[in-house]
């Protein structure tokens, strides 16, 4: 799959929402309406960061009922790539970046009698715009929102003054506790459980519903794992006949693409299996991040998620 | 025959996640639906049956209780059990499987109407049993003529006289009718009997 060409945008408002969230509201640089995004739907920003292009997956948080804008809400990660960084200390008012097309990776289920969607911090975002969608369309639908403090609590007001008779708020520090088999009992036969937030959250949520016999087609979970970053290596793409370094701080995918090969991807964040590439071969250890292939294909060496894995050091010769 | 959007069946497997478990089944379907639960001993303790056809509350219902099974109910017919099973569905909470083993008739109807309750039908897990008669739509007339087992079936409701084809409707739980003199009237291909 090739990618369809990226839409230049420009930053119309950058508002500080919650400790360590900015929003970014941005429109096309030449004017024109952004393509329609269901609710749900991420874009990928690229970011021109110095030592090595980024992109990251953000949800589209809304709005809903204005074609010429979107928003998405970005954390600032310390430990991360730089990608979040750059957002925050670089990015302002009327600068250009560029974005890809939406895509829809955490798609509500249609036929669904109830939603039940649990959010853990900057998890909220793929939900502004779930939500807005349910409320108007009278879907049934809870959403479970935690936090690590209240200062941390993005939108928190506006899901209270729009959805409140929804909304169930958690504060950790306020002792607050998320119990997930309260949630989850006594659900009626249809309702589907999303779930976004840190690894740690979505593997717990996950892991409770299936002990509670909640079938998997019934699951579904949005992750944006922050692709670590490792030590520096060489990729080399036998079909591409190129040799590519990957710095410490970019991504098999990212240096591949700033060297100008269009490798398919959808959500950047080691779930969705686009990006599986066969491995020729490969002269030091492989680190796996992603969630996608089995334990025997990551034990087999002969395949790789370039999203988010990488190798320890060394050369990783790849069928690209 | 190629029939392409028939749905697959394979023999029923216990979800042994599950706390409950429905179990939809006729006559044909009853010794698929416990051969299923005796592969666990804790299984039957926790599923509703409901089966279906003239009698079978006095036969299988009774070969289910002595099973164990803690909610057995009987229908004489599929509509009788499909009323019964929307009350089932409606009381039903998640950590549910919906498991159906019968004619394709029944367990076309079973997954509609599982589908209304927000379920998938690839989450309803279906064995097929017995006779591979058909529950037929006219697209002419939307009436649904039941237990066809002839190719070239005459409407029930409008009277004319219709070609089976292989496309199934999920939504319905039945397989479509088509006229089948279109192309000249009064000229018919044989009738012949193709499902049983
Ligand atoms: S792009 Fe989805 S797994 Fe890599």
């Amino acid at each position: 799959m090739s990618r369809s060409a990226p839409i230049a945008v420009v930053v119309t408002a950058v508002e500080h929402v919650a400790q360590d969230i900015k929003r970014f509201s941005m429109q096309r640089a030449d004017g024109q309406s952004l393509p329609h995004f269901s609710p749900g739907s991420h874009v990928t920003v690229e970011m021109p960061v110095p030592g090595g292009h980024k992109r990251n997956p953000y949800s589209l948080m809304g709005p809903l009922d204005d074609p010429h804008t979107y928003q998405i809400s970005v954390l600032r990660v310390l430990q991360s790539r730089g990608g979040s960084q750059f957002m925050h200390d670089a990015v302002n008012v009327g600068d250009q970046l560029q974005i890809s097309e939406p895509f829809n990776l955490f798609q509500p289920e249609s036929i669904a009698r109830r939603h039940i969607l649990i959010a853990g911090g900057i998890g909220i975002t793929p939900f502004m715009a779930m939500t807005q969608r349910f409320a108007a369309a009278t879907i049934r639908f809870e959403l479970h929102y935690a936090v690590r403090s209240r200062s941390r609590a993005a939108y928190a007001d506006v899901l209270s003054a729009q959805i409140g008779s929804h909304v169930h708020f958690y504060c950790d520090d306020e002792g607050d506790v998320l119990d997930v088999r309260k949630i989850l009992s006594g659900q009626p036969l249809g309702t589907h459980l999303y779930v976004c937030g840190p690894e740690g959250m979505i593997d717990a949520v996950l892991n409770a519903a299936r002990e509670e016999g909640w079938p998997e087609e019934y699951l579904h979970c949005e992750r944006f794992t922050a692709a670590p970053s490792g030590e520096p290596f060489d990729v080399r793409l036998v079909r591409s006949n190129l040799t590519v370094h990957v710095p410490a701080n970019q991504t098999v995918l990212e240096a591949v693409e700033q060297a100008g090969v269009d490798a398919p991807c959808l959500c950047r964040g080691g779930a969705c299996g686009q990006c599986e590439t066969a491995i020729i071969s490969h002269d030091g250890a492989l680190i796996h991040n992603d969630h996608y292939l089995s334990d025997d294909d990551k034990a087999s060496g002969e395949k790789i998620m370039i999203c988010v894995s990488r190798l320890a050091a060394g050369t990783l010769t790849l069928d690209l | 025959m190629s029939i392409k959007s028939r749905p697959r069946y394979s023999e029923l497997e216990l979800d042994i996640k599950s706390k409950r478990h429905i179990v939809v089944c006729d006559k044909n379907g009853a010794a698929a639906a416990q051969r299923m639960l005796r592969t666990s001993n804790v299984a039957a303790a926790n599923t509703t049956v409901l089966v279906i056809g003239p009698g079978a509350d006095k036969e299988e219902a009774g070969a289910f209780e002595s099973m164990g099974c803690d909610v057995v109910m009987a229908s004489p017919t599929i509509e009788a059990a499909m009323f019964r099973l929307d009350q089932v569905f409606a009381k039903a909470t998640m950590g549910t499987r919906i498991y159906v083993a019968g004619i394709e008739g029944l367990i076309g109807q079973t997954v509609a109407l599982a589908q209304r309750y927000g379920v998938k039908p690839m989450s309803v897990r279906q064995q097929h049993c017995g006779s591979l008669k058909r529950r037929v739509q006219c697209v002419h007339c939307k009436g649904v003529t039941e237990d066809v087992t002839t190719q070239i079936v005459t409407c029930a409701h409008c009277g004319v006289p219709l070609f089976v084809r292989d496309h199934f409707s999920r939504r319905l739980g039945a397989f479509m009718g088509v006229s089948a003199d279109a192309e000249e009237a009064g000229v018919l291909p044989p009738i012949e009997e193709v499902f049983r």
